[in-house]
């Protein structure tokens, strides 16, 4: 037999086998789809067709009965049952089991499946399938046990002989513009093709007829099989997709890709060179070659770029198989199938997926029984999504089942020595299930056949991570699991811009940059220092400053007299500014991964080639900023900076630290900060009313903290302003610290008027002023004499600094403020007066119960209309669940006054309309 | 150099600061002459950079840093050794490429314990050649990377 039409064969045929799957499970939802049927009876009829042509007589002869159990389906002469469907699934596994055979020995094995036809032809009698079911479910689990064992050894080493080698190593590729000769070639290759199929389609109604004597279906049958071979007899029209591609090697793919890398390195030489002679007569051809290699490059690439949905094409069957073997209802849903990832990501996730997906089966969803039992519906949902988000691509394989007891899984961290029970006390459930990723820690209690031999979630993260991928996942006890997977487009295109730091270029990728600002260096004192940070204030706002030659340790090529150039980067909520030495142009780069050596480094994404051939690195804004974060921490006190870490996900507020004259330092909320200014003294006039300065074309009323002004001195005052919007004060001080980032505990209660409390920053006691006391004594009026909203909020917070800070602040925002220092203070309050527009909840504090207190509110009559918005340091997966859960309307992170301020509006906007539609 | 008949190993040589060290042949992908190599802020000082291979991005690992020598002469500049291993390319900086040696097995002697720490990580074997040493690196070790 010639080699290249077997191979040909397998390849065509594993494709549409793995198609097969998939499609036969749909079915099996959907049993009155003739067009899912039509396609599955095409594709085993080529099958057989094309084992008849090139003699493979035993997969033709499972083909040949698979195929009269569909076409009796097709004709409605035997019931579309799930127990047929099942022996079909047999069939097809019959089939793949002999080509794997094939694949391995370039021979038909001589594996004996007698019994499977003849169980197939009896069915295509119209016998009753489910007789055959029971007999064979040893097998199928034998069958799907095997297929799990692959795929595992897969996962750990992708060698050997794998059914999937062939599938893999093809890819699609579009042709559109090969040209007419070929097209005609192909039409007459189909309209052979078609002929072939007629006569074998008579041969196989004979046949048909032949086997089917029993049943009185027989004389009805060749009535009702007109209309679907009319239907078979102009397959062409379908098949437009198909008819527009070809299989090509990928191998032809990467080698064609190299070419035109160094096609693209030959075109830059050649372009440098004719830029040093504009009037030569090459310059014509030259751009014109530059133009056509662009096209070419990007096509190329796109050659590479596959669906998601080809990793997917095999997850229906298994999850199918899964829940006939272990007796649940699973539905598996599927979203964004054709999203486009590059082929050599998708093998790299085609295997941690399925375990995953296992897993979820397996040990996520409950069985029925339990599911019952749990008040949840019988059937369980695994749900796939993936999307582009940034440069990543998302995917999240989400299930509604029991979710990952933490108990168990830290139980067994701790006997693995991965942690200490005393540090164990500590964990969020959160932290504790990232134990899962850890080698060994499986937590199945029995090891069965699909999964749970312990090497399942940490290979899982390492491939991922091995393609620049991360992983995280988030639990709920009796509530299901989420596994999402961000992994990066590698050799995707991306536009970036092209900096220049010390005597390096580098690629920031345009994503993340927000704008650049470039000040002349006669401007360089619009950048101001707070303490050792600079800041740049970019219409009203205060943008850090990271010079990136100190974030990359090496030596600045500017000095004073060069431009400053601020890239202004966006990274989650956060901007920042980084200062470049100098910025280049855009350019689209391929990104290539980061090698073994380097990866380690979170400041770069990747490395590139540029046009002229050089390699640069990418930057990764993100990384750079935690490093930069990470920096600033490590000034402080160590083993302070230590707590903070604990305490992080508790109170953690940025302060500005001042210095308030007679040697003592004090601090005041950076949220309640609206700007920082420094006049020049002999401008500060006295007023009736104490010091004033003309400002932004108004007075600005001034305080001192210390008391005295002294207006002899030639140095700037330092001044803090504060804002509601309409009116501004500032306070003067004697200078500005520092803002530092703090876990905050007031330590000492204070009793001084313009005090809220002493508490430690950076290991020194600092007291945290009052605002609203200054406010006030530079304007007994603030408060009262305006418009107040009627909105009435309730502030719930065991801190009292905090509380005193959300009254201060809320109120300067024209809202009414209730405040309860405990749950059980709120409840009582709450009781007696309902009133309310808003309840602020603090998220962070879980001894005080805030999912218990929300739900309360929700439970009562008459407050459970009223919105409840949770405020917590930092919003993660697990507390933004917590809030979900429990109702919490909206969660905010502390503390961003005008979003709060707007959100209650918002929720009370809404709370408005709603009773307005209601009413 | 006496040849065994049997057993023998086939090693490519370079020069770094007058010592003769050899990588097994069957890692070496090519040989080249001095390149561009850009260099990679924050990383490990014997990393000195990439290079472009063709459109391929190679890893450049200065053999002299690993090896806590001095760096080379500003007049002189290094010769790429470029391997091929865990699926990428690496580079190794070295002063001068030198022959293709066989070198019998059984001619490999053990690495001595008194050698310097950053000669003894990087080691496999020594051979005794007439007048001078010839010293086998590991790949793994010397480029950094763990083998598996």
């Amino acid at each position: 037999m010639e080699d290249d039409i077997l191979q040909g064969f397998l390849e065509e045929s594993w494709e549409n086998l793995n198609q097969l799957d998939s499609d036969i499970v749909a079915f099996e939802k959907d049993t009155e789809n003739d067009d899912l049927l039509a396609s599955v009876f095409r594709t085993i009829h080529t099958i057989k067709g094309t084992c008849g042509f090139i003699g493979l007589t035993r997969i033709g002869a499972v083909s040949h009965a698979t195929e009269n159990v569909l076409g009796k389906m097709r004709d409605r002469s035997i019931e579309r049952t799930s127990d047929a469907i099942s022996l079909v699934l047999e069939g097809i596994d019959g089939i793949k089991e002999l080509m794997q055979g094939l694949e391995a020995t370039g021979e038909e094995p001589s594996i004996d499946h007698k019994e499977l036809i003849n169980k197939l032809e009896q069915v295509a009698e119209g016998k009753d399938a489910s007789q055959f079911i029971g007999k064979s479910a040893g097998q199928e689990t034998k069958a799907t046990a095997s297929a799990g064992g692959q795929a595992e050894s897969q996962v750990a080493v992708a060698t050997g002989i794998d059914t999937s080698s062939l599938m893999t190593e093809s890819g699609e590729v579009d042709f559109d513009e090969l040209d007419k000769a070929i097209n005609e070639a192909a039409a007459r290759h189909r309209e052979k093709l078609a002929e072939q199929k007629k006569e074998e389609k008579q041969e196989a109604a004979s046949s048909n007829s032949a086997t089917g004597t029993g049943g009185k279906q027989t004389e009805s049958a060749p009535a009702k099989k007109a209309a679907p071979v009319e239907a078979d007899a102009h397959p062409s029209k379908k098949k437009t997709a198909a008819d527009l591609s070809i299989r090509v090697n990928v191998n032809v793919l990467d080698s064609l890709m190299n070419l035109v890398g160094e096609l693209v390195l030959a075109r830059n030489q050649l372009i440098q060179l004719s830029r040093d002679d504009e009037e030569s007569r090459y310059s014509a051809p030259i751009s014109h070659l530059n133009r056509v290699t662009s096209d070419l490059q990007e096509g190329v690439m796109k050659t590479r770029m596959q669906p998601i949905g080809n990793a997917w094409s095999k997850l229906p069957r298994l999850v199918r198989d899964l829940a006939r073997i272990t007796e649940k209802q699973i539905e598996l849903e599927m979203d964004g199938a054709d999203t486009e990832l590059d082929r050599t990501v998708l093998d790299a996730i085609k295997d941690p997926l399925t375990h995953m997906v296992r897993n979820s089966a397996d040990h996520g969803i409950e069985t029925t029984a339990e599911r019952i039992a749990a008040g949840k519906p019988e059937k369980g949902t695994i749900h796939l999504n993936a999307y582009h988000e940034g440069g990543h691509v998302i995917i999240c394989i989400e299930d509604d089942g029991a979710g990952i007891n933490a108990e168990r899984v830290l139980n067994k961290a701790i006997a693995n020595g991965l942690v200490s029970e005393a540090d164990a006390a500590n964990l969020s459930d959160y932290d504790i299930h990232q134990f899962i990723f850890h080698p060994g820690l499986s937590t199945a209690e029995k090891v069965s056949s699909v999964s749970g031999r312990g090497v399942g979630m940490d290979v899982v993260r390492t491939e991922i991570e091995r393609i620049g991928g991360t992983v995280d996942l988030l639990s709920k006890e009796g509530q299901g699991t989420t596994v999402r997977i961000k992994i990066p487009l590698t050799l995707a295109i991306v536009s970036a811009l092209v900096v220049q730091a010390g005597d390096q270029s580098f690629a920031i990728p345009q994503l993340g940059v927000v704008e650049l600002v470039r000040l002349a260096a006669d401007q360089a004192s619009r950048i101001e220092r707070i303490h050792d940070k600079q800041v740049f204030r970019l219409r009203d706002r205060l943008l850090p400053l990271v010079k990136l030659t100190e974030v990359l340790q090496i030596e600045s090529s500017n000095d004073e007299n060069s431009d400053i150039n601020i890239v202004v980067v966006q990274v989650g909520e956060e901007q920042f500014g980084l200062v470049v030495d100098e910025v280049f142009d855009t350019e689209e780069i391929v990104v290539k991964p980061v090698g073994l050596l380097l990866k380690d480094l979170a400041i770069y994404q990747g490395t590139t080639i540029l046009g002229d051939g050089r390699v640069i690195m990418i930057l990764d804004v993100t990384g750079i900023a935690s490093d930069f974060s990470a920096l600033n921490s490590s000034n402080g006190n160590r083993d302070l900076h230590a707590d903070d870490e604990k305490n992080a996900l508790r109170e953690n507020t940025s302060l500005l630290v001042f210095d308030a004259g007679n040697e003592t330092t004090m601090a005041v909320p950076l949220a309640l900060v609206s700007r920082l200014e420094e006049f020049p003294r002999d401008k500060i006039e006295e007023s009736s009313n104490g010091p004033i300065i003309q400002y932004r074309d108004s007075l600005l009323p001034l305080q001192s903290i210390s008391g005295n002004f002294d207006s002899s001195l030639t140095t700037p005052q330092p001044v803090i302003v504060f804002s509601d919007g309409q009116k501004s004060m500032g306070l003067m001080v004697d200078g500005i610290n520092d803002v530092v980032d703090e876990h905050l505990s007031i330590q000492v209660q204070s009793n001084r008027p313009g005090v809220l409390g002493t508490a430690v920053i950076n290991g020194k006691a600092t007291e945290v002023i009052d605002t609203q006391y200054y406010v006030e004594r530079t304007d007994p009026e603030w408060f009262q004499n305006r418009v107040t909203s009627h909105l009435r909020v309730l502030i719930v917070n065991s801190s009292n600094f905090f509380r005193q800070m959300l009254i201060t602040s809320l109120r300067a925002e024209k809202f009414q403020t209730q405040d309860a220092a405990s749950a059980s203070d709120a409840l009582n309050l709450l009781e007696n007066d309902h009133n309310f527009d808003a309840i602020i909840i603090d998220y962070d504090n879980s001894d005080d119960d805030p999912e218990d207190l929300t739900q309360w509110i929700h439970s009562q009559k008459q407050t459970s209309a009223i919105p409840v918005i949770g405020l917590c340091s930092r919003i993660t997966p697990p507390i933004q669940q917590r809030a979900d859960e429990a109702g919490c309307s909206t969660l905010l992170e502390k503390l961003n006054i005008s979003v709060l301020s707007s959100e209650i509006q918002n929720l009370c906007n809404q709370r408005e309309w709603n009773q307005g539609v209601s009413a | 150099m006496i040849a065994s008949s049997q057993e023998t190993e086939q090693y490519v040589s370079f020069w770094v600061d007058g010592q003769l060290l050899g990588v097994p042949v069957g890692v070496v992908q090519e040989v080249l002459n001095t390149q561009d190599i850009s260099r990679t802020p924050r990383s490990k000082p014997e990393i000195a950079g990439l290079l472009n291979l063709r459109g391929q991005i190679v890893t450049a690992v200065d053999l002299r840093m690993s090896l806590g020598l001095p760096p080379l002469d500003d007049e002189k500049s290094s010769m790429n050794v470029v391997l091929r291993f865990r699926g990428e390319s690496f580079s190794l900086l070295v002063d001068e490429v030198g022959d293709v040696f066989d070198v019998p097995k059984e001619d490999v002697l053990p690495v001595p314990r008194t050698l310097d720490a950053h000669w003894l990580k990087v080691t496999t074997g020594v051979v005794r050649q007439e007048d001078r040493l010839f010293i086998i690196l590991d790949v793994a070790s010397v480029i950094g990377v763990p083998a598996s």
